[in-house]
């Protein structure tokens, strides 16, 4: 808008600069040239954003329609999907997975149940280690502060299939890890393809190995509670430690940048009146940085949703680490069970939309507060 | 690196501080500067603490890369490979013949392949199609931009299954167009450089228009040159995510020629009994994080340019 209003004014000036010619003449020549222009410039605007349009529609929005047909479909990857050999069976692949009772429900609310964990785990403890370390590190008067950053960051730029290899070697049953917990006498774990949940060990320690009735006996979605309650898996808990150790980096640099717009003079009228350091962090500087934080919760609980690479370089999906969308990769590309893959792709799509939108809810709440 | 430039005024803030405090008036919230010494002192011990947490495991790879494969069972934790053996690293390179089919040059000629494809593509196309949001008025802008917003809100994951459908039914899995156009377009990307150009003073460009020039000739002479940090953090992204892409590559190939880096990493685990000869399989996790390392810290100061230029002050 701006960018017409100027070339307004400087056809106008341009016109004004033209003395002999009536001021008529001037001005339709103005408009018209104005308007070649314009025309012009959509042309330009139209073939520069097209190839972008073009690919989005062939790789994003045409596959995800393609999917959402062979999500009503039992193809097998055999043929095209749209053969009349492809039962069409509507939402029966949905029905499979939520409501009918088998093996088909029940790997999926395994599944969701692992991820619940991986979630209530990760997110709040990537927040919070991000949130302590951008603290520490936004102190003045503090060396070497280049150095940390980095240091921090670096989990975070490597591949995930490396990362996960490194892990895959520090959590082996005679690994690094487990010689460290024997320094403080503590037996080895054994981290791999162990589906004992962590919960259930714990509650193992007074003596409660089965369900009480309360548990066993009541389910949802064909689950006991008593397997709800399970906790994630000792192998999911090596995917949480890592999965935290990569992502709290970029976080942290987010909360950083955050904080460094809260200029130093803020805190120091706050120490004139006499806050203690507690009651500035409580007060003043989490609710200046509520924003960044709101945005580092999103994204961790868009990204939780989401975690792939790391299982399947680490457990391949052993000792209950799958999760809804690792499950929509076997049962597609392994079993070859396209219609039920894709239906599961739309579930999960489905949760972490509803994550956004609630989040965007919140967050649109806290700006009107804030404002 | 930038903080000693800032010591000095570091220090007399630090000094205002200590005099204050001294002043009665203003006790109470201000520590004096011995709990300053003791609190900093502590912070320094977390840091140290969590910088050896993050980086301690790929210090630890490196060495284990360099023992020998008992060594690296039974002395998982030593920092000094001993005996030093650099069979390892012979195997990976192709000195040595190996139990695990590595083709490390192959992998990582595709590896380059694709993410120079991809970058070029993704950086070119990003800025065009930034310009063209943030400056061009073309009928139907505010659809395309409420389009690849919406976009980028489709979760990656969720798109494994529908683009192996579409790559099959275009005939084109395993091939090396599979694996890059599908990662051509970044949303994210585009949505960075248009919010960068927009930032651009607008009266170079007007002036330019006055003379005369094209609205391409000033996007491509004027406007690009002054995007020039942007487009360096957008290109460092770019290849940061090309190269250490997995998923997508999963799906679009199972041919042993066309495997990347880190398709052909991922081949190690589980595979052969290489699960347990740990220097191979962190060697090889290094020489796959190492280019992207060396990458970040190149363009750093382009890359983390709004934390690092406050964070000092």
């Amino acid at each position: 808008m701006s960018n017409s209003n100027t070339i307004e004014v400087a056809a106008a000036l341009g016109s004004g600069g033209l003395g002999g010619q009536s001021s008529d003449d001037a001005d339709r020549e103005a408009r018209r040239s104005l308007k070649r222009r314009r025309r012009k410039e959509g042309a330009l605007g139209w073939l520069f954003v097209s190839p972008v349009l073009v690919l989005l529609a062939v790789f994003l929005i045409i596959p995800i329609l393609l999917a959402l047909y062979v999500s009503f479909t039992k193809w097998n990857g055999q043929g095209g999907p749209f053969s009349d050999k492809v039962d069409v069976v509507g939402l029966e692949n949905y029905r499979d997975l939520v409501l009918e009772d088998g093996l088909t429900r029940k790997n999926f609310v395994s599944s969701l149940r692992n991820n619940f964990y991986f979630v209530i785990f990760v997110v709040p403890l990537q927040t919070l280690l991000a949130l302590g370390l951008a603290l520490i590190l936004n102190q003045r008067k503090l060396k070497a502060k280049s150095f940390f950053r980095t240091a921090f960051y670096i989990p975070s730029l490597s591949s995930s299939i490396a990362i996960g290899l490194i892990f895959v070697f520090l959590f082996a049953n005679t690994g690094a890890v487990n010689t460290i917990l024997g320094w403080f006498g503590v037996d080895p774990v054994q981290w791999v393809n162990n589906s004992k949940g962590i919960i259930h060990e714990f509650l193992g320690l007074f003596g409660v190995d089965k369900a009480p009735s309360f548990l066993g006996d009541n389910e949802i979605l064909g689950m006991s509670l008593w397997n709800w309650l399970s906790g994630p898996s000792w192998s999911m808990l090596v995917i949480i430690i890592l999965a935290v150790w990569t992502t709290s980096g970029t976080f942290m640099l987010l909360l950083l940048a955050g904080l460094q717009t809260i200029p130093e003079s803020v805190n120091e009228a706050a120490a004139i009146d006499g806050a203690s350091r507690r009651q500035t962090l409580r007060f003043l500087t989490l609710p200046l940085l509520k924003k960044q934080i709101v945005l580092v919760i999103t994204l961790g609980l868009i990204g939780t949703w989401q975690v792939f690479d790391q299982i399947y370089i680490m457990s391949d999906g052993a000792g209950e680490t799958v999760t809804p969308a690792y499950l929509s990769y076997t049962t597609g590309i392994r079993e070859g069970r396209f219609g039920a893959a894709s239906a599961l792709a739309f579930i999960v799509f489905a949760i972490i939309l509803v994550f956004t939108a609630a989040q965007r809810y919140l967050g649109r709440e806290k700006k009107e507060a804030t404002l | 690196m930038t903080a000693d430039l800032d010591e000095p005024i570091e220090s007399a803030e630090h000094a205002a501080r200590t005099s204050s405090s001294s002043s009665p008036t203003f006790g109470v919230g201000i520590e004096s500067p011995r709990v300053t010494r003791t609190k900093r002192t502590i912070s320094y011990g977390v840091l140290t603490f969590f910088a050896l947490i993050y980086l301690g495991p790929f210090l630890l790879s490196i060495a284990t890369s360099f023992k020998t494969s008992a060594g690296s069972l039974a002395s998982p934790l030593s920092p000094i490979p001993n005996p030093v053996s650099t069979a390892a690293w012979k195997e990976l390179l192709g000195f040595a013949d190996s139990v695990v089919d590595i083709r490390l040059g192959r992998w990582t000629l595709n590896s380059i392949i694709i993410t120079s494809c991809v970058t070029v593509g993704r950086v070119g196309l990003a800025s065009m199609a930034g310009y063209s949001l943030a400056r061009l008025s073309f009928p139907g802008r505010k659809l395309v931009l409420g389009l690849i917003l919406g976009v980028m809100m489709v979760p990656g994951v969720v798109l494994l299954i529908p683009r192996f459908l579409i790559l099959k039914e275009l005939d084109i899995r395993n091939t090396y167009m599979g694996m890059i156009f599908p990662l051509l377009v970044d949303c994210a990307a585009i949505y960075l450089m248009k919010q960068n150009f927009e930032a651009l003073p607008i009266s170079v460009e007007e002036a330019a228009r006055i003379d005369g020039a094209s609205t391409f000739r000033i996007f491509r002479s004027i406007v690009l040159p002054m995007a020039r940090p942007s487009l360096i953090a957008v290109t460092v992204l770019s290849v940061q995510g090309a190269w250490n892409e997995f998923t997508m590559f999963l799906v679009a190939t199972d041919k042993p020629e066309l495997k990347t880096l880190t398709l052909g990493l991922a081949q190690f685990q589980g595979g052969l009994g290489s699960g347990s000869n740990y220097p191979l399989l962190l060697g090889a996790a290094l020489l796959t994080t190492l280019p992207i390392i060396v990458v970040f810290f190149t363009f750093q100061r382009y890359f983390t340019g709004d934390a690092a230029a406050g964070s000092d002050k």
